[in-house]
């Protein structure tokens, strides 16, 4: 575990002064988070390293993750797809099962926290389990758009907290509960975000064969459609036709994510032949996904749908300049021209990448700002 | 000499965090923002004019409000956009008169425009209404003259700067900043006073504003 105090030298003294002022306040309470998966995506990785930060403050936080199988989690993979506004065939079995299992975890989840933040949908029926305390339903997903018969389903459920936590503005719903918006931050002295000497980062370029010949434009995310890994690959073509250049694309599968697989193929075949595009499937390693970005010239998050996209402000805290889609969170990360490039499609994503190389000065100037935003914001 | 000088009563810093809580109110129109802009709480009026502040402080001069930087870059309307960006804050001392100026500007281009009223943003890039919670926190620190005041600042959050300089004056409508006021009535001081209350703490990162009062603060101690 990180000492606390090794953060003062990044945020200063009075920023550690600050929250210790509020962890006096939650003395005497216990926090409780759960969610779906202890390893890969987002929610596990805030969690990994805010729960023990938490108790370093002397914040009493424990982290519990639900039991669930291969059919329930491809049926929330559907839910999550749904979430997004994409086509998803979700019928009356898969929500039959969907509430047998979170009628499992209920009887089985021990929900002793004075506060509980839920994660996503996955445990969302454990709400029935409230008491006294306070609870809290805390979504990472975009919802601005749901699928109208899912979304009613599962507002059944939003209802009975105290309050839903969304990531962007743009998710917020007419609930009868109060609303807040919380973005999810990164932590800059983790394996995956802290300071790597020249070695580390080459050493890693070696192992998976990336030559550092030429300038490399890199996408670090899960195999999912809605991270459109296939439109990145598009991106990179129409911009290879005037500069030489590299491409990766990097990422792991999440617990919880049945279909990374099919995805990564999908992805090969769109790739060819080219040399020069690396398809990476990585097993679960923050230090060599540090590394990657590390020894990225442009990083890419060119999603179709985001909840926050954490990958954005790990990129804008190692200074690289940043082209993203404008959707989900990654507005808040990237005030565009000021700190990054948004972009709504892959001509779009193509010119900014362009636009990146062609222009380190003004490349760079967008990753200090961006740094600085992190540092200010989600860090 | 104004070291010496001790405070009637010391400076305590207070330090302010803030949740930002969601009203589900949007405008895809300027004729829509303008209903909007005149009927949301004042809280929402605060965030969407001192978010920019808080979050991009490092940039200088940093991008105007919310409401310049949605008309300019999503409507396209960059002359409406310049107009709102340019309403001096500084010189209200209420959400309410600030909230007036927005209306009236956004109005009376809107009565030159008509066509600009029809202007639509895409779904994603409609302009979502925030308001501003905010926590006061007493800290550990408190002045008991001049000299005591300054090397606290170097130490305190820009938070803590942000709610004594800002939140103060506008949000709890002291007509003027937290400092200025004490070194008026505390400290007996005035022309210091004064000398902090003129400054623009809008055009420039609250680091600098940092460095600008500290920097008055230890001239007038050396005068």
């Amino acid at each position: 575990m990180t000492p606390i105090d090794d953060y003062i030298p990044i945020v200063g003294q009075s920023v550690i002064d600050d929250l210790k002022l509020i962890a006096e306040k939650l003395e005497g309470k216990l926090i409780q988070h759960i969610n779906s998966t202890a390893v890969g995506g987002g929610v596990a990785e805030i969690l990994n390293r805010m729960v023990p930060l938490l108790n370093e403050l002397g914040v009493k936080t424990r982290w519990d993750v639900i039991k669930g199988g291969e059919r329930f989690f491809e049926i929330t993979k559907k839910f999550h797809n749904a979430l997004h506004g994409r086509p998803a065939d979700i019928s009356g079995d898969d929500y039959s099962h969907f509430l047998e299992v979170g009628q499992k975890n209920i009887a089985e989840m021990d929900t002793c926290g004075d506060i509980v933040f839920v994660h996503d949908p996955q445990p969302i029926t454990l709400i029935k389990k409230r008491g006294a305390n306070k609870w809290l339903w805390r979504c990472h997903v975009d919802v601005s758009n749901p699928a109208p018969e899912l979304w009613k389903f599962l507002r059944e459920f939003i209802i009975q907290y105290d309050s839903a936590v969304f990531s962007a503005p743009q998710f917020a719903q007419q609930l009868p509960i109060r609303q807040f918006l919380i973005a999810p931050s990164i932590d800059p002295l983790s394996d995956k975000n802290k300071e790597l000497p020249k070695e580390v980062i080459d050493a890693v370029l070696l192992k998976y064969n990336i030559p550092q010949d030429k300038p490399i434009v890199t996408q670090i995310s899960r195999f999912d459609r809605l991270k459109d890994p296939v439109g990145v690959v598009e991106a990179y073509k129409k911009v290879k036709k005037y500069i030489d250049c590299r491409l990766v694309l990097a990422g792991g599968g999440a617990a919880d994510d049945p279909e990374g697989v099919q995805v990564f193929e999908e992805v090969k075949e769109r790739a060819g032949k080219d040399e020069d595009i690396h398809i990476l499937l990585l097993a679960h390693n923050d230090l060599e996904i540090n590394a990657l970005q590390r020894a990225s010239t442009v990083i890419v998050q060119k999603s179709l749908k985001e909840g926050f996209g954490l990958t954005v402000s790990e990129a804008l805290w190692k200074a690289k300049p940043v082209v993203a889609g404008h959707v989900g969170g990654i507005p808040l990360q990237i005030t565009s021209k000021y700190s990054g490039l948004l972009c709504h499609s892959v001509d779009g994503a193509a010119f900014a990448i362009k636009q990146l190389l062609n222009s380190p000065a003004y490349a760079r100037k967008l990753g200090e700002n961006g740094r600085e935003h992190v540092r200010n914001n989600f860090s | 000499m104004p070291e010496a000088t001790k405070a009637i009563e010391p400076f305590r810093f207070y330090t302010r965090m803030h949740l930002s809580a969601l009203t589900g109110l949007k405008a895809a129109t300027l004729e829509e923002l303008l209903e909007l802009v005149r009927d949301v709480p004042g809280a929402c009026i605060y965030h969407h004019t001192h978010r920019f502040l808080q979050q991009h402080q490092y940039l200088s001069p940093e991008p105007p409000n919310d409401f310049a930087y949605w008309v300019k870059e999503v409507l396209g309307e960059n002359e409406l956009g310049e107009q709102l960006a340019s309403i001096d804050t500084v010189q209200f001392t209420t959400i309410r008169e600030l909230r007036d100026k927005i209306a009236a500007t956004i109005a009376e281009y809107l009565k030159e425009n008509p066509s600009a009223g029809k202007r639509f943003a895409h779904e994603d890039q409609q302009f979502h209404f925030i308001k501003s919670m905010s926590f006061v926190l007493p800290t550990k620190y408190a002045a008991a003259n001049l000299s005591e005041f300054a090397d606290i600042l170097k130490k305190v959050t820009i938070d803590s700067i942000y709610f004594h300089v800002f939140e103060a004056r506008l949000r709890l409508e002291k007509g003027t900043n937290d400092f200025s006021l004490w070194m008026e009535t505390s400290l007996g001081d005035r022309d210091l006073a004064k000398r902090i209350a003129r400054l623009d703490p809008y055009t420039q990162t609250l680091e600098d504003l940092r460095a600008t009062i500290i920097g008055i603060v230890q001239k007038r101690l050396a005068s």
